[in-house]
């Protein structure tokens, strides 16, 4: 079972939520799809770590056998080829390595070359297998991290695999929740956090994807990401009040769950529901 | 043009809280959004003309005919973005697709051709007193950072002779934050006090350094966690970086920004401590021009 977890809006608590629902689903898989800044590892701390470096196949000139041509620079979309001043140039940051220079180089000028772009790390904290996806800073593109991180993962077991997805609605998040059986959609009750809920509840219906919705930082009050739900239909999953106590623990990367009781309680409450939520939508929509 | 990017690394800090109130104390004749796929701005820079609204292309997306293929798998084996589906036909998945061609080019019988994607739209809001350049991302679309792109060209080119510009930045360190990062003077960096926000802080003023941007550092909500505000504030003088100062935690920002308000239209705390990071800002981004 794969739940992902999203917000548009960065900072709504999308981390908070998955770390705490792994932590208390114990024996689960925690993957942090935020490679940008990926922040579950703080909270987890995960021990017995083992470390992989992702790479990308970029192309490598040899200026012996480079001609001229100019066949590749025409072809590549993204700008990544110049032909300056008799000399192949290769932007190594905006090449998407999609392959089609080398594969079209008449010459054969045109290797491969490996480019580290970043790493996932796995480890384990109480029963939760942890992995994290790391882009180095300076590297567009995190797409590739998170493809090794999702398809390592992809064996079906009764475990409870959570996805904490990057903030937005871009490829990097598409990415994230395209193999997920349930989107948990994290809203924060402001203008801002409804306009960017709506965002994510279109990209969940694009891709057929079941979902519900958490609402945090509920102060009481006028809450415009509950009025949305209740508007559009949408089930709310649970409620995160606002309380200095859990912001305290939080701000501090400790896991509520795994500090008190009363925590513990009101996130095995909204596992439960989670799970009722995705066993309903896999046998009345397999 | 002097440009003053506003950054976060991790979202939620109050980029755009912040933008708002800098926009409004400035009277900022130019400025731009450039979350383009979260974009928050329009919401509180109240608008009243309507916008120009122009269609953005990002990469085109390939199309197979099935008609012509003749299902060698050629295109299949080698697409990068394992976006080319083969079932009883062989179709493109249009969100894996990025419009590099390679199938184009791999295809024997020329089945496969690209044909363009609109994957956006450009706003350009345009009064008297000012210019306003946003856009919004297609759900589902790639090539976010040439969009932030576009969005920066609409501003300059719309605010010609404007001397001073505000730049609302989306979170993260990746495409659309390099994007935005080209070309400005200056990024101002809204930093959280928790562990997380710490280490997201970092690896944006790391980002911003590898562009070669001066940066400086401001603290959101220094007061939900004190010990964390001075580990900042120490790592700053340590690492010799400007701190442009703290800026409270505050219900009534909430409540102004869900009337649609910025912070600094109403009489509040946070509003007051931002005029004083507004100040101390604007000295620090003219100041270093003089400089060089």
């Amino acid at each position: 079972m794969r739940i992902a977890v999203l917000s548009g809006k960065g900072g709504t608590g999308k981390t908070l939520v998955s770390v705490n629902l792994a932590a208390v689903a114990k024996s689960s898989t925690y993957i942090d799809c935020d490679v940008e800044e990926p922040n579950g590892h703080l909270f987890f701390k995960p021990k017995e770590i083992v470390e992989e470096e992702i790479s990308v196949k970029i192309p490598k000139v040899d200026e012996g056998l480079c001609n001229g041509c100019r066949k590749c620079v025409d072809f590549c979309k993204f700008n990544a080829l110049a032909y300056i001043k008799d000399k192949l140039i290769v932007f190594e940051d905006i090449c998407h390595f999609c392959g089609g220079c080398i594969l079209l180089c008449p010459q054969k000028a045109l290797a491969e070359k490996e480019k580290v772009i970043g790493k996932v790390r796995t480890g384990t904290s109480d029963g939760v297998s942890v992995y994290t996806g790391i882009l180095n800073t300076g590297e567009p593109s995190g797409v590739p991290i998170i493809k090794k991180l999702l398809d390592g993962n992809k064996t079906k077991t009764n475990k409870m695999t959570f996805i904490d997805c990057p903030p937005g609605s871009a490829c990097i998040v598409m990415e994230s929740i395209k193999d997920a059986d349930y989107c948990v959609l994290v809203a924060e009750p402001t203008l801002f956090g409804v306009h960017n809920l709506n965002m994510v509840y279109e990209l969940a219906k694009l891709f057929n994807k079941p979902f519900g919705v958490v609402l945090n930082k509920c102060i009481g009050g006028q809450n415009p990401s509950e009025e949305f739900c209740i508007e559009k239909n949408i089930k709310i999953l649970g409620r995160i009040p606002f309380d200095s106590e859990f912001g305290t623990l939080n701000s501090n990367a400790e896991i509520a769950v795994r500090e008190s009781e009363k925590y513990q309680r009101m996130f095995s409450s909204l596992l439960e529901t989670v799970k009722k939520e995705v066993h309903h939508e896999t046998t009345s929509n397999p | 043009m002097k440009q003053l990017l506003i950054l976060s690394g991790k979202g939620g800090t109050g980029k755009t809280t912040i933008a708002s109130a800098f926009i409004k104390l400035s009277k900022a004749k130019a400025y731009a959004d450039c979350d383009v796929d979260a974009p928050n701005l329009h919401l509180i820079t109240k608008q009243n003309a309507k916008p120009k609204k122009t269609d953005y292309y990002g990469l085109p997306k390939a199309e197979i005919n099935s008609k012509l293929c003749i299902k060698c798998d050629q295109c299949r084996q080698n697409c990068r973005f394992d976006a080319v589906l083969a079932d009883e036909k062989y179709t493109v998945d249009s969100f894996a697709c990025e419009g590099c061609g390679v199938c184009e080019i791999v295809c024997p019988i020329g089945a496969i051709t690209l044909k363009v994607a609109v994957a956006g739209e450009l706003m350009l809001y345009e009064s008297e007193e000012e210019v306003f350049s946003t856009a919004q991302l297609k759900m589902g679309s790639g090539t976010s950072g040439m969009l932030v792109t576009e969005v920066k060209k609409q501003m300059k080119s719309a605010a010609d002779g404007v001397e001073f510009a505000i730049i609302d930045g989306s979170p993260g360190i990746g495409c659309p934050v390099i994007a935005s990062l080209s070309g400005v003077d200056m990024v101002l960096i809204v930093a959280e006090p928790s562990v997380s926000g710490i280490s997201d802080m970092e690896r944006i003023i790391n980002t911003a350094a590898k562009f070669g941007i001066k940066a400086a550092i401001c603290i959101n909500k220094f007061d939900t966690n004190i010990q964390n505000t001075n580990k900042i504030e120490n790592f700053c003088k340590e690492h010799g970086l400007a701190f442009m100062g703290r800026i409270p935690f505050d219900s009534y920002a909430v409540a102004a920004i869900n009337n649609g308000k910025t912070i600094v239209d109403i009489d509040c705390a946070s509003g007051e401590a931002v005029k004083a990071v507004y100040n101390k800002t604007i000295n620090y981004l003219f100041e270093r021009e003089t400089e060089k």
